[in-house]
């Protein structure tokens, strides 16, 4: 019988490069290998994406399969989790990461079903358990009111990692390593979804995952017109306007603006919360903020809990103040 | 086409209840109810629920609900009849508590499986405790359909599906053949409340109660016992909670007093 060995990440590739959490899970699969002493392995899936295997190695992989086919170019449940399969067969990984992505919220439980397995999703943080030698994987649940720390009994170990939880290496472009092609040997008529069109919803400006600053706007703004007064702000200060769920529900802001649990997640140096609540599931998206400043009316607000500076009081009277004394500064 | 549609509903506690009533007993790794809080319907299965019904309205159909877990509240469960649906089974056993997605997933898909008749199933995007997105995936791979996670819309003809997925930057358009597996998301818009109407034919029907021997499961298979992911830890995250409010006379000067500080603090 052949072992389960070693670290594999599956690295999503966006507009030809790695995407940002196919370098965090390497760098975090880089950590677990090293504590293993094993081997880490990226594995690269779709179409024209063989190019990226130099970058997995600049990142820390030892080994990367590609599977590379025309067939692959849209991600689909049935054709993805095929060669994820085919792939996890090949290398028999004991330890098997993917990012809490699109991707990976539908192509990780279904890979893991496939593998007679279930994956531990959402992790943020992932360690060798000192004991036991399985993966140790913590996960936020009860919409971040709680963490729960679960393991594995059967390989592959699967876990899914939020973005933005782990570091990247340094790139070392001078690292190398073994490259081995994976035929995806795709029976087309097997594939039983289509992919008829993807539609962008475009947001002018900085986006929300790399700004600095991010001004985020919740129930309190009260509507469209509101957000405005927050896009003024952002402009001044080059970030970012983000919300919570409700205003997206409402239609005051587009969806691909939400930030939270199934939302974006932002870790800018600055995030001001407008007349949002502070709830558990919008802050599960906020965890890398490095200062939370908050405005509401409501002392008893659970951001002030999470905040570091904040003033209590109506939005509309502090916030213009607040622009106009920024613009000021600004323009010192 | 009138379309058979099996919606899977778990009960929850109330996820938007106060973050401060929220306490776990680190011992047994038990999450403790809040005092006076009733338990809900996951709020993305509401979602689900609400799909149901639109395809229903569309063009016919019978929505079947099916929940699992014990001390199911009628009230609870019986919420979506109240809002339009036709048949609610439960699977309820002291048996079926503590799984994984693993197990809860066998569990729901051998029931749907001696329901028998589906064109869909319909699940959540993922439930309100463990937050984990996987049962929807694991009952399509059990029972071999193709699955679309994540729908904000879902129409149904022609032996097909036509479902907008939600991604990271706006959306994709997917057609998926029938019977088939969705799990929705908010997106796709709140559930409709239940009508006076709605309750008073929700209070007739008697769910079906289904223990693991009418599914064809021995109880070592579910619940905590058929587990393959282990709960090691369950704790409370710690918060440093030391906000320095700002004044001022007025709401304008606390303003002002904010920009000064953040400033000061080389925040802008
Ligand atoms: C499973 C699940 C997943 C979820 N995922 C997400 C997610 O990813 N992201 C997310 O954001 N939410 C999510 N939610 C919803 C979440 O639980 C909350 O309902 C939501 O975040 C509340 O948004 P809010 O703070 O804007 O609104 P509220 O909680 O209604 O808060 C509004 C705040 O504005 C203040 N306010 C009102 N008027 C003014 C004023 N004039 N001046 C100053 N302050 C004012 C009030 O004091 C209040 O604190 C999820 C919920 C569930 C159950
Ligand atoms: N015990 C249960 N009873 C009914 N449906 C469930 C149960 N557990 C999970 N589900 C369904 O599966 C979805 C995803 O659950 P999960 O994978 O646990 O996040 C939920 O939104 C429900 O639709």
């Amino acid at each position: 019988m052949t072992e389960y060995r070693g670290v594999m990440v599956h690295a999503e590739v966006a507009e030809g490069k790695l995407a940002a959490i196919a370098t965090e899970l390497l760098g975090c699969g880089r950590k677990l290998a090293d504590d293993l002493g094993e081997e880490l392995s990226a594995v690269i899936v779709g179409s024209g994406v063989s190019g990226s295997a130099q970058e997995a190695f600049a990142f820390g992989a030892d080994k990367v399969y590609v599977v590379n086919d025309a067939l692959l170019q849209d991600y689909r449940t049935d054709t993805h989790v095929a060669v994820m399969e085919k792939a996890v067969r090949q290398a028999m990984p004991s330890i098997l990461l993917l990012g809490q992505t699109s991707i990976g919220r539908d192509l990780a439980p279904r890979l893991a079903f496939r593998l007679e397995t279930a994956a531990t999703m959402d992790c943020i943080e992932l360690a060798i358990d000192s004991s036991s030698k399985r993966l140790l994987c913590t996960k936020p649940v009860y919409g971040g009111n709680a963490r729960a720390a679960f393991i594995s009994e059967v390989e592959p170990q699967i876990a899914t990692v939020r973005a933005k939880a782990m570091t990247p290496l340094e790139p070392d472009s001078s690292r190398k390593g073994e490259v081995v092609a994976i035929e995806a040997g795709l029976d087309p008529s097997a594939v039983r979804t289509k992919v008829t069109e993807k539609v962008k919803q475009e947001v002018e400006g900085i986006s929300l995952e790399a700004a600095n600053v991010v001004i985020g706007g919740g129930r309190g703004i009260g509507g469209a017109d509101g957000f405005k007064q927050l896009e003024e702000l952002a402009g001044m200060l080059k970030g970012a306007v983000g919300a919570s769920r409700p205003p997206c529900d409402n239609g005051w802001v587009p969806d691909v603006v939400q930030i939270g649990l199934t939302g974006k997640i932002v870790a800018p140096d600055l995030y001001l919360a407008v007349a949002l609540s502070g709830s558990s599931q919008h802050m599960a998206g906020c965890s890398g903020c490095k200062n939370i400043v908050a405005i509401n009316k409501d002392p008893e607000a659970n951001i002030f809990r999470e905040a570091r500076f904040g003033v209590v009081g109506d939005w509309k009277k502090v916030l213009p103040a607040f622009t106009e004394k920024v613009r000021e500064l600004l323009a010192e | 086409m009138t379309v058979n549609i099996i919606v899977c509903v778990k009960q929850v506690i109330d996820p938007e209840a106060p973050p401060s009533s929220f306490k776990v007993d680190e011992a047994s790794k038990k999450v403790v109810p809040p005092a006076g809080v009733p338990p809900v319907i996951s709020p993305f299965d509401e979602n689900a629920v609400e799909a149901a019904l639109r395809i229903k309205d569309a063009q016919g159909g019978k929505i079947t609900v099916l929940s699992m877990g014990v001390n199911l509240l009628r009230e609870v469960v019986k919420k979506p009849l109240s809002m339009g649906a036709d048949e609610l089974v439960l699977l309820e056993d002291e048996a079926f508590v503590g799984g994984d997605s693993w197990a809860n997933a066998l569990g729901l898909a051998m029931a749907i499986k001696k329901i028998g008749q589906y064109d869909l199933i319909l699940c959540g995007r993922q439930a309100a405790d463990w937050d984990d997105g996987q049962v929807g995936s694991g009952i399509a791979e059990m029972l071999g359909l193709p699955s679309v996670t994540l729908a904000r819309k879902i129409d149904v003809g022609d032996g097909k599906a036509v479902v907008e997925r939600v991604t990271a930057d706006g959306y994709e358009v997917i057609e998926v053949s029938l019977p088939a597996l969705i799990t929705v998301s908010n997106e796709l818009g709140e559930a409709r409340y239940p009508t006076i109407k709605g309750i008073m034919a929700a209070k007739k029907i008697e769910p079906a109660v289904w223990k693991p021997a009418d599914i064809g499961l021995e109880p070592a298979q579910i619940g905590a016992a058929g587990r393959k992911i282990s709960l090691e830890r369950l704790y409370q995250p710690v918060h440093e909670g030391k906000c320095e409010l700002i004044e001022g006379e007025s709401p304008e000067e606390a303003g002002v007093n904010l920009a000064l500080k953040l400033r000061e603090q080389k925040l802008l």
